[in-house]
């Protein structure tokens, strides 16, 4: 059913293709990199009111710097099939003969491969500007935060490139889901200090358990319990990966 | 694998998208090695045949089969039998040359041996050796055509589908590519399918054409039995004034098999038109009217094409796109 050489061979040119765009890796490292620099240590002195006393502001920014970085990134991913369909290549993978479960696990695989690429350079360069990990082997447990949360956003990106025919819709997916997902999800500041209403919202978005768990695994501060989070983000990971696929197969490839 | 098996069979295959039928009950058969051609102008449904043919799209209606097997039924055996060169390039960019053949080769599940050997011997085959390790983005448009087409030879297909193969490109690549074309099919035995609007293409590739309009198939035949249809040359007179006297004229005269008026210029159909040309100049200096161009032409497909549709292909293409300025003023309307 699954062809295994399909799916390699489909993470294979996904590696290619990141490792030859240069300005694409550093392009999508700066945006990270200005939030944590301009946000980090602009209110690095002061008090933000919801962060625990002890932990510096930065301290508690990173892993929601870290969440934004693998949100972008692995929603562009599942979103990559509509590049491929602007391009003529995705026609070249339709009609090869094999399983169209292989293609999309071929997909996920490489988007995650690259999203993890990604999220690991931003805690790297984090760690360069100051940032200390709170225990080492949580940090592992960290990872597995950061698999979830790409898994869960490629298959996103995967249901909406399934439902559009071209690139049009994009601006609209970026600016109406893409950026209130990031915003809500208390990347930025504590879900405590947001009116009610809104933090209701905060609660449906699949990132404020992946940013919660983060910093519950990296800093050792964290609002709801680690398995609680753990648990919460697997499911979503889990539904947003078999509706992805589910909708990637049904959607007609010309 | 029975030698005298047909390639494709299609009966009465149908695509209807909302409100358009692309397809409409169209039937034919290709058998194994023939080269043949689907001539028509944009939007005739060429494309959308091939991409029920090719997997791709579900028929509404009917029933085709390639190579043996059926298309909705079983997919990935037809797509292990098929090569496809679409009709807009689908390759990878920021892969080279033989990323995109190694690629392609391992998708269909060929071995480390035969895929380093077949990805060598198509690349000779298409004379892109020596490019194969730049990226694909640097490639002319004639150069992404070749490596299109060799890397839908890879898999050893039955059936090879060119869509369009020479559109957009030169008149001396086009003509290397014909040259491919006969190539591979008199070479591998591979059946073709090749769509075209391009009737010279047409006329010097294909063993049998079928020319579609309107998702219809109109003609389908040899291409010197259908231009036998047109019985005999066809000269073009150009006149100055009315030409309707002289139409009635010719419309009497029983050597003249069809008369036809396209604007300025009138259409006869006759044996050696090249003897008759002083006799009609005669006739129309007697009428008093003014010949200023003739030209005879030998018939080709476009007169064939003409012949069955009632319009030149060209002119068919900019009534099409009236067509569709019109439906899109309707549709603003409603």
């Amino acid at each position: 059913m699954v062809s295994w050489t399909a799916v390699y061979v489909l993470w294979l040119r996904e590696m290619k293709r990141y490792a030859r765009a240069k300005s694409r890796i550093i392009g999508s490292l700066m945006q990270p990199l200005f939030f944590l620099a301009f946000l980090g240590l602009g209110f690095n002195r002061m008090a933000v009111p919801g962060v625990q006393s002890g932990v510096s502001y930065i301290h508690f920014l990173v892993p929601g710097i870290i969440g934004m970085t693998l949100l972008f990134s692995s929603s562009m991913q599942g979103l990559s099939v509509l590049w491929d369909r602007e391009f003529g290549f995705l026609k070249e993978i339709m009609v090869a003969p094999v399983s169209r479960v292989s293609i999309v696990l071929g997909r996920i695989t490489g988007g995650t491969t690259t999203t993890m690429i990604q999220g690991v350079l931003v805690l790297l360069i984090s760690m360069v500007m100051g940032f200390r990990l709170g225990s080492f082997h949580f940090f592992f447990l960290g990872l597995v935060f950061m698999v979830l949360i790409a898994f869960t956003f490629i298959g996103f990106g995967l249901i909406f490139a399934s439902k559009m025919k071209d690139m049009q819709g994009f601006g609209i997916i970026i600016n109406f889901i893409i950026f209130p997902l990031f915003f809500l999800s208390g990347a930025l500041y504590p879900l405590k200090n947001l009116p009610l209403a809104i933090r209701v919202l905060s609660y449906a978005d699949p990132l404020t358990y992946g940013i919660d768990g983060l910093r519950g695994c990296f800093i050792n501060v964290a609002s709801l319990p680690i398995a609680l989070n753990l648990l919460i983000m697997a499911a979503f990971a889990l539904i947003m990966l078999f509706l992805g696929t589910y909708f990637f197969e049904k959607s007609e490839s010309v | 694998m029975e030698a005298d098996m047909d390639a494709i069979r299609v009966e009465n295959l149908t695509k209807r998208f909302e409100d358009v039928t692309a397809v409409n009950e169209v039937s034919f058969s290709v058998s194994q090695g023939e080269l043949f051609g689907l001539l028509g102008p944009n939007g005739a449904g060429k494309t959308t045949t091939i991409n029920m043919l090719s997997t791709l799209l579900k028929p509404t209606s009917g029933f085709a089969e390639v190579a043996g097997f059926e298309v909705t039924k079983n997919r990935d055996k037809v797509r292990k039998s098929i090569g496809v060169v679409f009709q807009e390039p689908a390759l990878d960019g920021k892969l080279t040359g033989r990323e995109n053949l190694e690629f392609h080769s391992m998708m269909y599940g060929l071995n480390r041996d035969d895929r380093r050997r077949r990805v060598d011997d198509v690349l000779k085959l298409v004379e892109l050796t020596d490019k194969a390790s730049v990226l694909v983005e640097k490639y002319s448009g004639g150069m992404k055509r070749r490596l299109e087409i060799a890397r839908g030879l890879i898999h050893w297909p039955k059936v090879l589908f060119l869509d369009e193969p020479t559109l957009g490109l030169d008149a001396q690549t086009r003509r290397h590519i014909w040259d491919y074309v006969k190539k591979l099919n008199k070479d591998n035995n591979v059946s073709i399918i090749l769509t075209t609007h391009y009737m010279e293409e047409a006329d010097f590739l294909c063993d049998r054409i079928a020319i579609m309009d309107y998702g219809k198939f109109v003609a389908l035949d040899t291409p010197s039995k259908l231009k036998d249809v047109l019985g005999g040359d066809v000269v073009c007179l150009e006149v100055e004034g009315d030409p309707e006297p002289l139409l009635r004229e010719f419309k009497s005269l029983d050597w003249i098999k069809k008369v036809s008026r396209q604007e300025e210029s009138l259409h006869l159909t006759m044996e050696k038109g090249e003897r008759r040309i002083p006799e009609l100049i005669t006739i129309a200096q007697q009428l008093g009217i003014t010949v200023s161009c003739v030209h005879l032409r030998k018939p080709s497909l476009e007169d064939v094409f003409l012949h069955f549709t009632g319009r030149t292909i060209r002119e068919q293409e900019a009534g099409l796109n009236e067509r569709n300025r019109m439906g899109m003023m309707a549709h603003g309307r409603r």
